[in-house]
């Protein structure tokens, strides 16, 4: 007779244990795999394991200007597409946080439909309109297909927070005499600065990443993910671009482990792109 | 200030359009602005021996997508390499959900909603970059197979008909691998969210009523995970559609919709094809989310 196992909620069967610590694996294997290549003293193949390790990449990565002007420029368009992000995000969010009014549903279907389509449609679409108006491509259009979604994703991290405050809050600050101004300043502002903060940081590292959209809107600039897109098809240098690699990552954590930190006590695995 | 206070508590509607009118006139303009250009010129036909875009109105275009066995071929293949990755990231993903909101406590669970959390928000490009690496035919992968004396197994793969090819790097299978990794945390993320929301007293009275584990995982378990992986799969399919960076950085010479778009904007200049193409996604999108709307995938979000 088969002996009936009780259900026990706290012991995995080991299929599910080891799906779960392989799946982590697969997850992550890739990235450390190319933090390890960018130190092999191996320049020509893909080889593995590396025969020896060096630092020499690190070095010739740092002298090279055209890498230095890709960095400085998608770090100017993240700033800049950061801030009309988090202007504009705060404003819409604010308003359709509690408002009821005709035509709000399809407002907030309309704020999220840059993340909900693919990439390549706001793409192609700016540049179906640019084409259309004769724009030409630039740092502006560059960061305004990148506000467009950098928007989005302010909008969702200050509207959950806003979402979450009690009404009662901003009644009470009220009822106690509290002008508008006061209530925002002592009331909402407070409750909502660690969303808009994480939300502008998560902006940032999308924005800075962004090579999808950018490819359409960018012309002839060059952010860095488009450095990196070209020197995929033309493996010259592929040692500096293990390096530009590793350093890309490290730009984009690290305001990503600070969003995660600030919008971590109430909202724990929120931070949905 | 007082007054301007009182004056928009007094007049709400006053108040949300002063919020309201910069980001909308932004979007407005910006985006929902340029989707029209982009749907406008898909009307737009090209002509064939000047190679000019003809500035009228015309169905032409789409006529040429929909006839021509070449555009019908993009379209079928990326909608069949979407359903395929969206089934085998739900498969991938259970096991890590499972655990991660049902077994793990405290610092596991933590660390697994970091060690998920951390590889979507890595660079998207830096780890194509290391897929590319991984799957040469030189790479780690071939290595670890032939270091197992495998090295059979991985050749009879890439032998097989369709999804073979030359090497891992220029196959459907090492784009399938690719895509599955790349939009695997963004299944794992909702399916989580859906299985913590699963009562604990459920699986008791499960369990009580005689269930063994294996049965109450299908029978009580997997239904209410199915709005998160409804919700999962909205991102794994709308994701794979679109995208055009991994199918020509990763895998065989068959196009894709999204690089059908890219090259037909860029070096064939035709962009009412181009535009004509990328309406395809939109559709099909808005298609899966009718029918994930019925599994609950709006709720799991």
């Amino acid at each position: 007779m088969r002996s009936r196992a009780r259900y026990r909620p706290d012991r995995p069967s080991w299929l599910i244990r080891g799906g779960a610590f392989a799946g982590l694996a697969f997850m992550h294997i890739p990235v450390l795999i190319i933090i390890l290549y960018a130190f092999t003293t191996e320049d020509r193949t893909y080889q593995f394991p590396p025969p020896g390790l060096t630092l020499r990449w690190f070095h010739a990565a740092f002298a090279r200007s055209d890498i230095w002007q890709s960095l400085s420029l998608s770090l100017a368009v993240a700033a800049c597409a950061t801030t009309l992000a988090l202007i504009l995000g705060t404003l819409a969010a604010f308003a359709l946080a509690r408002s009821r009014f005709t035509g709000k549903d399809a407002l907030t279907v309309l704020f999220v439909l840059p993340i909900a389509l693919p990439g390549i449609i706001t793409g192609i679409a700016l540049l179906a309109a640019m084409k259309l108006g004769g724009i030409d491509a630039s740092f502006l259009t560059i960061v305004a297909g990148h506000a467009t979604f950098c928007l989005v994703i302010v909008y969702n991290n200050v509207v959950a927070r806003l979402r979450r405050l009690p009404a009662s809050w901003v009644e009470a600050s009220m009822d106690l005499g509290a002008s508008g101004s006061q209530t925002l300043r002592y009331v909402l502002l407070p409750q909502v600065a660690t969303a808009f903060l994480a939300g502008g940081m998560l902006a940032f590292a999308l924005s800075f990443d962004e090579i999808i959209v950018t490819i359409f809107t960018a012309g002839k600039e060059r952010t860095l993910p488009i450095w990196f897109f070209n020197e995929l098809f033309r493996p010259r240098d592929r040692p500096v671009t293990n390096v530009v690699a590793v350093i890309v990552m490290a730009v984009t954590l690290v305001p990503i482990v600070l969003a995660y930190y600030l919008t971590r006590p109430d909202d724990e695995h929120e931070t949905s792109r | 200030m007082r007054t301007l206070s009182t004056f928009f508590w007094r007049r709400p509607y006053w108040y949300l359009a002063l919020l309201l009118v910069p980001p909308l006139l932004w979007f407005g303009t910006v985006y929902l602005g340029s989707l029209l250009a982009l749907l406008w010129q898909s009307f737009y036909s090209i002509d064939d021996f000047t190679a000019q875009v003809v500035r009228e109105p015309t169905l032409a275009t789409y006529r040429q997508l929909v006839t021509q066995p070449a555009n019908v071929d993009v379209v079928v293949r990326t909608a069949t390499m979407a359903i395929a990755v969206t089934l085998a990231c739900a498969i991938i993903a259970l096991p890590i959900a499972t655990y991660m909101a049902r077994y793990a406590h405290g610092r596991v669970k933590a660390f697994f909603y970091v060690g998920v959390m951390l590889p979507m928000w890595t660079s998207y490009l830096v780890k194509v970059y290391a897929w590319r690496q991984l799957l040469a035919k030189e790479g780690i992968i071939a290595w670890f197979f032939s270091k197992l004396g495998l090295a059979g197994v991985l050749d009879a793969a890439l032998a097989m008909p369709a999804i073979g090819g030359p090497s891992l790097s220029s196959s459907y299978l090492g784009m399938f691998l690719v895509f599955v990794y790349m939009w695997l945390p963004f299944m794992i993320l909702p399916m989580a969210a859906a299985l913590e929301r699963v009562p604990a007293s459920l699986l008791q009275a499960s369990a009580d009523l005689g269930a063994r584990p294996a049965q109450t995982f299908r029978n009580v378990v997997l239904p209410l995970a199915v709005p998160g992986i409804a919700a999962g799969s909205v991102f794994t399919f709308s994701l794979t559609l679109g995208d055009y960076i991994i199918p020509s950085v990763v895998g065989a010479p068959g196009y894709f919709i999204g690089m059908m778009v890219y090259v037909q904007q860029g070096t064939a200049g035709n962009i009412p094809l181009a535009a004509a193409f990328s309406v395809v996604p939109i559709v099909l999108i808005f298609v899966y989310l009718s029918i994930a709307r019925r599994f609950g995938a709006f709720d799991a979000l």
